[in-house]
């Protein structure tokens, strides 16, 4: 077997050194009946040539975003992804080392890291970030957590614009970690009142912008609305390259960011791994989940950095800690620094206005489509559209003809009839015009 | 005198070439790498990107007023800048990384290429479930051998990581306790537990009972079946535990525990040591999480990403978390919401569908071994810890006599009136080329440094290493003690002030204010 060094003659060395016969005398202890004396029932070792047959041949039966006009969003985007970046996350420096807590043969990770926190607090508007979580569908789960911790109350108020996934995720923690939920109904494009559902026992309100319509929203005065009674604001961001051309949520009053950053850096993967992005002002960092990177000195004095805070942390304070979460996206994490280094300022708010001038083009030639309404007022670079029959069965029609042309809301809101006529379609640097004509050429065909 | 003495002053010559001062403040190959940010050249991009043309926006006056502050570098700076920083960082590419209980094995750049495909990597988790059915067949293969392997019914893939997944098999716990109203308070954990173990027991409402450990090394039973009681709702105990040793009483503590009314949680962080030669299934486990990152070698990344699938027994399956992946009339289809057969379904633990590119990457490592080759991957990776075990013994202080499983733990009995600390020890490794073992962990012993050196270690690597230790070894004995605690000294940086960086946390660069400004 290609990756075991070990010959059967080091095997026999091995085992006289040790003093046993046989390796079965060194798993002497595990009870008889639980010892397999054979295989277990599945193929036996392949060759590279034949895995990577068997794997590329169900990678084949997919249809790939970049072999098809593609207009998927909902919390996950195409981007284009500069080659360096990918390279650069292959270097076995990085891909194949560990969790930086040896700080003196880690100041690689230790430094990437404190550029990204840097990063995404710029980017947010925010004091601190962390070093990531899962995704932002956890990152939202454990913000409400944190203003649960910080204010000492247990009841959160959830807008209808935020992402559905996110929702349902808080909605499990909810039940099982024990604090209560008051979740909005969807209402895409339509004006949400959430202040009045803040009270003295509200420990934070979550919305989303853009939100899950892809509708822009102002939340200043919400986040005076929750200041006024003692709550937080919690702005989550599932396009993080949004922030190049609009207002962070720092600037709107949030006090805790929740964020998804596969946008920047990372492939759609199918769902993951993705990168979650956590941000606080900074009276709260000692309240926030996951891993933080700081700067220090060495016996030197020379300038370096280290894992810190983590008096907050379940190997430190096991059962009393601020959470259970062990691990961050590391490498997404790099990925993302890596792409952000590259666009740098200039880069960033070009490729945004990019973003924001294909899907406005996007939604000029579809508005024209007969019975066809745009239901946002404002957008980034996506948006709902109200078609005039079920939206489900004309993606099906439009992936027959070789378009993946956006999430039907249904698939999200399958028990809510008055949204199945909702398409929501996003558009990014990567799409042509060619693609917009298919996509609305191939709409046309199957409303007609 | 022994050789490490003479070492150390050869050693105190390259420490001091090593502290000699250069124009630059580079040391030969080690470079010191500013921030991106202290790099700024503005307006530079290191993308070309068209500009639009003119066009009226919709952003209904949310405009972004003003910079965001983030530099300006060309691709070339940006592949240099991240180039040295990776030369900074210790890694299984370049050297044994002893880690015990975080299985540093060698990670297949097949498995990293096949992750790449644009069939796996470049589809959308809401592009039509029509249009990846290859997708779909890979999640469902990689069930088929996790199920296989572990012998359990079912599979549960979204949780993002070990603790995640801890977390998903507790609230399928809690929830098959709360469908028979039967609702419990306490979760027994072993003292010798990994800390995610209590901190997600605590998480998922429960107060946390620990239990000690025996003479042996083992959960000790006698204390364990005392605290089994009415109100317990699960055990959490990981096996191969983490002094690396197998609990060989689990069978009658799973009995106990079942007895009892209660769950049999498994940590399963150690399962490289078993996989292809014991079933949990076969040891009375109702669940165990299992860390692609670990046994199934996708890489570790510096910090993940994860993977955690948990493996559940056929009462805590219906409660699995969503999206289930099920066998329909149409073939493989998606079920993503609480309805018809996935009814209790905790609900969603993550979004999308769980970690894709980590499923590719365990499934070709697992096709690549297979069945033959996984039992051989869990006999070697227990063959290279007990041969270690046995050149070491006799200098280090083993904490538990006997053949250990996949990792071997000792303590600092050895370093008894030298002065020198684990940390000391471990410390002095790195300026030897190697990572540290783990330290101070499992807290069951005192000063533990635990090695784990996994099946893709050769002969002859475990045998240099071992000398290396030795070496430190008589070393410490020897009194050298000022050398261990001044370790490490040829490294980027030496060692670095933790408190400093918790008592006055600087989590993020910051312009430094203009002299003028500041001088106003």
């Amino acid at each position: 077997m290609r990756y075991l060094p070990l010959t059967s003659r080091d095997r026999g060395e091995m085992l006289a050194t040790i003093g046993v016969g046989s390796i079965d005398a060194l798993f002497a202890e595990v009870p008889a009946a639980a010892r397999l004396d054979g295989l277990v029932d599945l193929p036996r070792a392949m060759g590279e040539i034949e895995v990577e047959r068997t794997i590329a041949a169900m990678a084949a039966r997919n249809l790939a975003a970049g072999s098809a006009p593609f207009f998927v969003g909902g919390g996950a985007y195409r981007h284009h992804v500069p080659a360096a970046v990918d390279h650069l996350i292959q270097r076995g420096e990085f891909l194949t080392s560990y969790t930086p807590y040896q700080p003196e043969v880690s100041q690689g990770t230790l430094q990437y890291l404190y550029e990204f926190q840097t990063q995404i607090a710029l980017l947010t508007g925010m004091d601190a970030a962390n070093a990531s979580l899962y995704d932002g569908a956890t990152a939202c789960a454990e913000a409400v957590m944190m203003a649960n911790r910080v204010t000492g109350r247990k009841r959160a108020v959830l807008s209808g614009g935020l992402h559905p996934h996110y929702r349902e995720v808080c909605e499990t923690y909810a039940r099982f970690v024990g604090f209560a939920l008051a979740a909005q109904d969807p209402a895409p494009g339509e004006a949400e009142d959430l202040a009045p559902l803040i009270d003295s026992g509200t420990s934070c309100v979550v919305v989303q912008n853009p939100d899950f319509w892809g509708e822009l929203r102002d939340w200043s005065s919400l986040a005076q609305a929750c200041h006024d009674h003692g709550a937080l604001l919690i702005v989550v961001v599932t396009e993080i390259v949004s922030l190049g051309a609009i207002r962070p949520p720092g600037a709107m009053g949030a006090d805790i960011v929740a964020a998804e950053g596969q946008s920047i850096g990372n492939s759609l993967n199918f769902g993951g791994p993705y990168l979650g992005l956590f941000a606080s002002r900074d009276k709260f960092v000692r309240q926030m989940p996951g891993r933080l990177v700081g700067q220090t000195v060495d016996a030197d004095g020379k300038r370096g950095w280290v894992l810190t805070l983590s008096t907050r942390e379940q190997h430190i304070r096991r059962e009393r800690a601020t959470s259970n979460v062990c691990t961050n996206s590391g490498l997404c994490a790099l990925a993302f620094t890596i792409h952000l280094a590259l666009l740098g300022e200039a880069g960033l708010t070009r490729l945004a206005r990019l973003n924001h001038a294909a899907a406005v083009a996007l939604a000029d030639r579809l508005e024209k489509l007969p019975g066809v309404r745009i239901a946002n007022r404002t957008f980034f670079n996506e948006f709902a559209l109200r078609l005039p029959c079920p939206a489900a069965p004309a993606v099906e029609a439009l992936a027959a003809r070789g378009v993946l042309g956006g999430i039907p809301v249904s698939r999200l809101y399958p028990d809510r009839p008055e949204l199945a006529d909702l398409l929501l379609v996003a558009a990014t640097e990567t799409v042509t015009e060619a693609d917009m004509d298919r996509l609305a050429l191939g709409l046309a065909e199957v409303l007609s | 005198m022994n050789d490490w003495s003479r070492a150390a002053s050869a050693g105190s010559t390259a420490g001091a070439a090593a502290s000699a001062a250069t124009f630059s403040g580079n040391r030969g190959l080690q470079i010191e790498e500013k921030l991106i940010f202290e790099q700024d050249s503005p307006g530079h991009c290191g993308v070309d990107l068209p500009e639009p043309a003119p066009f009226d926006g919709r952003l209904g006056g949310l405009e972004r007023q003003g910079p965001i502050g983030l530099p300006g570098l060309s691709e070339p700076q940006v592949v240099r800048h991240f180039t040295r920083l990776s030369q900074k960082n210790c890694a299984i590419d370049s050297g044994l990384y002893p880690l015990g209980s975080c299985t540093m094995k060698h990670n297949p750049r097949l498995n990293e290429k096949l992750a790449r495909l644009p069939g796996l990597a470049d589809i959308h988790p809401l592009q039509p479930v029509s249009t990846v059915p290859g997708a779909l067949e890979l999640i469902d293969t990689l069930a088929h051998w996790l199920k296989t392997l572990t012998g359990m019914p079912a599979i549960a893939l979204s949780p993002g990581a070990g603790a995640h997944g801890e977390l998903c098999g507790m609230m399928t716990i809690r929830a098959a306790l709360e469908a028979r109203r039967d609702p419990r308070r306490r979760v027994l954990v072993p003292e010798s537990a990994h800390g995610t173990n209590p901190a997600t027991a605590a998480a998922c409402g429960y107060s946390v009972d620990p239990i000690p450990a025996n003479a042996r090394g083992r959960v000790d039973r006698a204390a364990l079946e005392a605290r089994l009681g009415p109100d317990v709702a699960a055990l959490m105990l990981t096996n191969p535990n983490t002094c690396g040793l197998f609990e060989d009483e689990i069978v009658e503590i799973a009995a106990a525990v079942h007895r009892a009314g209660a769950f049999f949680y498994c940590d399963g962080a150690n399962f490289n040591a078993i996989v292809g030669r014991v079933r949990p299934s076969d040891l009375g486990i109702d669940c165990m999480h299992l860390n692609l990152h670990k046994t199934f070698s996708t890489p570790h990344g510096g910090g993940g990403p994860g993977s955690g699938p948990v493996a559940l027994a056929a009462s805590l399956a219906p409660y699995a978390p969503l999206p289930w992946l099920v066998h329909g009339e149409n073939g493989l289809d998606l079920v993503e919401h609480r309805r018809g057969e996935a009814l209790a379904a905790i609900g969603r633990l993550k979004g999308f569908h769980g970690q894709m590119g980590m499923f590719v990457r365990a499934l070709a490592y697992m096709m690549s071994h297979g069945a033959d080759g996984l039992r051989q991957v869990a006999e070697d990776a227990v063959l290279n810890a007990n041969y270690l075990r046995v050149l070491l013994e006799g200098d280090l202080s083993l904490s538990f006599p006997g053949p250990c499983m996949h990792e071997v733990l000792f303590d600092d009995r050895f370093l008894k009136d030298t002065q020198i600390t684990t940390l000391d020890f471990a410390k002095a490794l790195i300026d030897e080329g190697y990572h540290p073992m783990t330290m101070y962990f499992p807290l069951v012993v005192h000063g533990a440094l635990l090695i784990e050196p996994t099946e893709t270690e050769s002969k002859a690597a475990l045998d240099e290493f071992a000398a290396v230790v030795k070496a430190l070894a008589g070393a410490a004995r020897a009194g050298a003690a000022a050398r261990f605690r001044a370790a490490p000294l040829l490294t980027p940086r030496r060692r670095l002030d933790e408190t400093l960086a918790a008592r006055q946390p600087l989590l993020r660069w910051r312009p430094v204010a203009p002299r003028r400004e500041a001088a106003e």
